[in-house]
């Protein structure tokens, strides 16, 4: 699936870095004790912008629901449909979700529950590459 | 100039606050509404500002006051949820001839503008309050209540408009076009969801959670059209008065499946405009007053890119809460619901967190209920606005037909006596919502 490249920014370049260094990272504030994801600049609990820190991810989650795109908006993924996206609850915080396009699984043949493990596709625009998931058989 | 947004110390967004202040104190009369387009044709006199103007003044005559009374007015200036112009954009030729010019060119076509309004409504001159309400005309019904209730505004008025241009809502155009993606929406938009793909995510971590299925919705689809082709004001009346059967519903085509066609709502123009006001000027009104018992707040606690089941239910269970606590009633005073539909799929979680019909029962039985008489006839009327399902994209209907339910005059007028009722918009972990009332509280 051509994704389009994310083009990173000031607040998120850890991240997109870390992608490019097939390695996954997220904010933690270290405060509230739980990580948030996509970047904001402090944290959504309590506010604070020095409690934020990046730390590595374990990789590990879990399909928790699915849909099947028949009608995209974005111009690069509408040959490729109908198309998988997954949500994925990350195992070092749950409450963190992830899409994929789940490579590899047919169709609306979706794993709801599976394991999943990251791994990190090149987007084609720009070379930046990206989070994402695989079921783990 | 700009005006100011509706201050967050307004806001009852959290447990414990007890009776609302403003309880009894802010009324509800005018109603008015402009007639509805597919999209825009480019006319000034069809233009989002023009159907704004339009709808102002058929509020206030149906309140029966004059425009000199009108003394605030609280305006929610967004006018599309999809892709529109720059402000800066000029107008189309000729527009100037039509309508005065405020201080961007593009106020009264793809962005509300309170000065633009004034400039163009010479007969409001006694316009002393003036607050946005953004993003959600809710919003805008919250700022106005609290502010009649705190004497800010004597007589206000509450207006949203709402444009919709030509081509397809971002399907092949903007952003979406590039092959490369760049702020907040990179997180998701490269997995190209379409809108209604985070909702209905969630629907099926629902199903899968309580063992539904998608088709338990078409009751609720259908019963809403043939609400919503009640309403002469409604787009599918005017415009496509074809009802929809429980076999359409089921073989439509999927847009991110389990999300169809219908469980989508369609976006149009259109405006309305609503008059507030206090008990006591409302009795020189020419309709019977609809008081607001409470409102309430959420908004997205969300950690990831798109939210989870549980926090839809946490954020809807604590927004019945808060209504409920504000307002000194319960679950079993409302004689009907009119929360937001625009997507279908979320309806329930709205439902679900006020009880409403829960006959004990707290969470996963909404799709059962679909599945009875949710009609206005039946005990338990659900959406009887047809909101934006029956009527075209506004996130205003259900609000709309709470105030005219109460005053008895809604054109799909709930068959048993309609004393309590509750609406909010728009999404279940990002609510306002109000709870009106016929009678004063007690």
């Amino acid at each position: 699936m051509p994704k389009q490249s994310p083009i990173p920014d000031e607040l998120d370049k850890p991240f997109y870095d870390a992608c490019n260094a097939e390695r996954l990272v997220a904010q933690y504030c270290t405060s509230c004790r739980r990580y948030q994801f996509p970047p904001r600049p402090r944290c959504i609990r309590c506010g604070k912008d020095t409690a934020v820190e990046w730390r590595p991810l374990s990789g590990r989650g879990r399909i928790i629901s699915r849909v099947v795109v028949y009608d995209t908006p974005t111009s690069s993924l509408i040959p490729g449909q109908p198309f998988n996206v997954a949500a994925i609850a990350l195992d070092d915080e749950p409450e963190i979700i992830m899409l994929s396009h789940l490579p590899g699984t047919p169709v609306d043949q979706v794993p709801v529950g599976a394991a999943v493990e990251v791994i990190f596709e090149t987007t084609p625009a720009t070379g930046q590459k990206v989070p994402e998931w695989r079921v783990i058989a | 100039m700009p005006h100011p947004v509706v201050p967050r110390e307004w806001f009852r967004n959290k447990e414990g606050l007890g009776l609302w202040e403003g309880r009894g104190k802010v009324v509800a009369t005018g109603v008015g509404t402009s007639p509805t387009a597919r999209r825009w044709d480019e006319k000034p006199e069809t233009s989002m500002g023009a159907l704004t103007i339009l709808a102002i003044r058929k509020a206030i005559a149906d309140a029966g006051i004059a425009p000199e009374e009108i003394d605030g007015l609280v305006l929610t200036p967004e006018s599309t949820t999809g892709i529109s112009k720059d402000p800066n954009t000029p107008p189309p030729p000729g527009w100037e001839k039509h309508f005065k010019m405020a201080s961007f060119p593009q106020a009264g076509i793809t962005r509300g503008d309170i000065d633009w309004l004034l400039l163009n409504m010479p007969e409001l001159k006694n316009v002393k309050f003036m607050m946005n309400g953004p993003i959600c005309m809710s919003v805008s019904f919250v700022a106005a209540a609290e502010a009649v209730a705190r004497g800010l505004t004597k007589t206000c008025l509450v207006a949203r408009g709402w444009h919709n241009l030509a081509g397809r809502y971002y399907v092949g155009v903007g952003a979406s076009a590039l092959n490369t993606a760049s702020g907040r929406f990179k997180y998701s938009s490269i997995w190209g969801l379409p809108a209604c793909g985070t909702t209905a995510m969630v629907f099926e971590e629902y199903c899968r959670k309580y063992g539904k299925s998608h088709d338990q919705m078409a009751n609720f689809v259908v019963t809403s059209r043939r609400n919503g082709l009640m309403n002469p004001d409604g787009y599918y009346s005017q415009h496509r008065p074809e009802m929809i059967t429980v076999e359409d519903y089921l073989t439509a085509r999927w847009i991110a499946k389990p999300a169809n066609i219908y469980d989508n709502d369609l976006p149009i123009m259109a405006a309305l405009a609503v008059v507030f006001t206090t008990p006591e000027r409302a009795r020189d009104h020419k309709q019977k007053p609809v008081y607001i018992l409470s409102h309430g707040q959420t908004r997205p606690e969300s950690m990831g890119v798109v939210p989870t089941l549980e926090q839809w239910e946490r954020s809807t269970d604590r927004m019945g809460r808060i209504l409920y606590e504000g307002a000194g009633v319960g679950p079993d005073d409302l004689d009907f619901e009119n929360m937001y539909d625009g997507f279908t799929l979320f309806h329930q979680f709205h439902l679900e967190g006020l009880r409403y019909a829960a006959r004990g029962e707290k969470r996963g039985y909404a799709l059962d209920l679909y599945e009875t008489d949710i009609s206005i006839e039946g005990p338990n009327p659900v959406s009887p606005s047809g909101g934006n399902n029956g009527n075209g994209r506004t996130r205003w209907w259900n609000h709309r037909d709470s105030i005219l339910q109460l005053q008895g005059r809604s054109p799909s007028q709930i068959r048993k006596k309609a004393e309590i009722g509750v609406s909010g918009a728009p999404m279940p972990d990002s609510c306002d919502a109000l709870i009106w009332s016929a009678k004063p509280p007690v």
